[in-house]
């Protein structure tokens, strides 16, 4: 059943861009970036048990500065992009040891007031983020020669990323530092009393988590030429929240499935319904009335009980 | 000056909460591979005291040694790292994962396998097959893959004694390891608690005084945050002022 729904999705994406137009294509390859965003915010949150509505911070960060080193200081692709993922990982790390002073809603206030710090930052230090108007101008970069402006081969080149980073944050969760990171959000006295440092594994979290959301800036930025202070904002950590909520946080395809809706929402509805939002609000809160944990565990036990009622 | 190093010695210890001396100026010194048990009133603070020695909590002054060393400053997972294991009297364990996986955490804690981020936690056999093995030695090999949620309150009991002897700790501290048991599990912990062996230093809070007079050699007695009687059991029960702040005076 399981490994049946991870082929058929396969196939799928796959062949989405032989059948499908431009339009359809660069849709499906901005979800793979909300989804290895909302992947990455899933660690804390899911399975760290840290609720961190700062998120955006990590995606933004990475966005700008690429943006800022490629069309101010006119250096390369290949270098910008290296050199914002590991800025953006070690904002990470600093921002851990402020945030982790608190748990529960204390991490929520502290990763929230830093991103706040962020975007205000954006919007108002004009001479390097162009304030309200945004970056312009950034281009796609062209690895081994493919040239990613072409909608198709942006479309695997973030596919190949997504599955990537999903796998190795699969592989992260299942691993004994997950189980142990697991723990830490279940009991986290009983843990340091095992002898885990409970303080260290969230840290390492936090920063792994960083570093997925600057890798989903990075793609962010390539796909939109484009950067504005929104993405830093508020309602961009909350959005990937919600999605994470939504699909079921602590579950590898959650996040990805959530993410998926709020995009279907944002883009498809929105031209139909101005205030998307209002949609979106609606369809959050019909999903936890019916599933509280979210629509995968949610799906899965309707599955179950299904199966259980037929022999 | 004693020969060997105690295994715990606690020197002027001091904890209170609001202005209320929980601890009030305890001295404890446990021999290596002694059994010493805790007793006193409700509110004597003898969990206070294990939270102390565990560094779960602070304390405002005194010292901690474990085997010599001076741990007072340390954090609680590094005072497991120094061979201290403890259970708790409210049971904590992790209730959705099976028995085995609450055994191999309790394993990874003292394993540089736990910052692995990469291979799969199943794939460990071996971490598995030592949990088995914990849990065998506590009777419930053959409820291994159960999740915790599903198992009974005296067997929780005897998970959270395996978690602590999985880590073959040096010093073992026992918060009520009988509370809320039935007559016939509070035997089956008892001699659990019994083929500890001499390697490990145990030290026991319990109210069942049958059961505990059984195990302890040496008793320490607290009343309102100090220690007011301590020796061995027949010195201890002989005292008068154990009659009277715990025994019920008559």
């Amino acid at each position: 059943m399981r490994r049946a729904a991870w082929g058929l999705m396969a196939i799928a994406l796959l062949g989405i861009p032989f059948i499908a137009g431009n339009y359809y294509i660069n849709f499906t390859s901005q979800i793979f970036i909300a989804a290895i965003f909302a992947a990455s915010l899933n660690l804390l949150v899911g399975y760290g048990g840290l609720p961190s509505l700062g998120h955006a911070s990590y995606l933004g960060v990475a966005a700008y500065l690429s943006a800022w080193m490629y069309l101010k200081l006119g250096m390369a692709h290949w270098m910008t992009a290296p050199i914002a993922i590991a800025a953006t990982t070690m904002m990470a790390g600093l921002f851990g040891l402020i945030a982790l002073r608190a748990t529960g809603l204390g991490f929520l206030m502290l990763t929230l007031a830093l991103s706040q710090v962020l975007w205000g930052t954006a919007y108002r230090w004009v001479s390097v983020t162009e304030g309200d108007n945004g970056l312009r101008g950034m281009t796609r970069p062209a690895p081994f020669g493919i040239n990613l402006e072409d909608p198709t081969a942006f479309y695997f080149f973030a596919l190949a990323i997504a599955v990537l980073a999903i796998w190795l944050m699969a592989r992260f969760v299942g691993s004994p530092f997950g189980a142990t990171l697991r723990g830490t959000r279940d009991q986290a006295r009983r843990m340091s009393a095992l002898g885990h440092n409970v303080w260290l594994i969230r840290w390492i979290t936090f920063v792994y988590a960083g570093f997925w959301g600057a890798i989903s800036g990075l793609l962010f930025v390539y796909y939109h030429k484009y950067i504005h202070p929104a993405s830093l904002s508020l309602t961009t950590s909350a959005e990937a929240l919600i999605g994470v909520i939504a699909g079921g946080s602590g579950t590898l395809a959650g996040p990805l499935i959530g993410a998926a809706i709020v995009m279907v929402l944002k883009n498809y509805v929105s031209s139909y319904i101005e205030r998307w939002n209002m949609l979106l609000g609606f369809v959050f809160v019909g999903i936890v009335i019916f599933m509280p944990d979210g629509l995968v565990p949610g799906v899965r036990r309707l599955w179950a009980r299904w199966k259980a009622r037929r022999p | 000056m004693t020969a060997t190093t105690a295994a715990l010695s606690i020197v002027a210890l001091k904890k209170s909460f609001g202005g209320l001396p929980a601890t009030n100026d305890v001295s404890i010194e446990v021999l290596p591979g002694e059994r010493r048990l805790i007793i006193g009133p409700n509110g004597a603070g003898k969990t206070t005291l294990f939270n102390l020695i565990t560094g779960d909590l602070k304390a405002d002054g005194g010292e901690i040694r474990l085997f010599g060393q001076d741990v007072s400053r340390l954090p609680p997972h590094r005072r497991a790292h120094c061979g201290l294991a403890r259970t708790y009297q409210i049971i904590t364990l992790f209730p959705s994962d099976s028995l085995e996986h609450n055994i191999a955490l309790s394993l990874l804690g003292l394993s540089p396998l736990r910052w692995s981020a990469f291979r799969p936690l199943g794939r460990h056999a071996h971490l598995y097959d030592e949990a088995r093995g914990v849990l065998k030695r506590v009777g419930l090999d053959r409820l291994a893959g159960r999740s915790i949620s599903e198992v009974s309150y005296g067997e929780k009991r005897r998970v959270e004694i395996a978690m602590a002897l999985a880590q073959k700790p040096r010093l073992l501290l026992l918060d009520e390891p009988l509370a809320g048991l039935s007559r016939e599990e509070r035997m089956s912990v008892t001699e659990l608690i019994a083929a500890i062996p001499r390697e490990t230093t145990v030290i026991m809070i319990e109210h069942d005084m049958d059961a505990a007079l059984g195990f302890a050699e040496q008793i320490t007695v607290l009343h309102y945050g100090s220690v007011i009687v301590e020796g061995t059991r027949a010195e201890v029960v002989a005292d008068p002022k154990t009659r009277e702040v715990y025994l019920g005076d008559s």
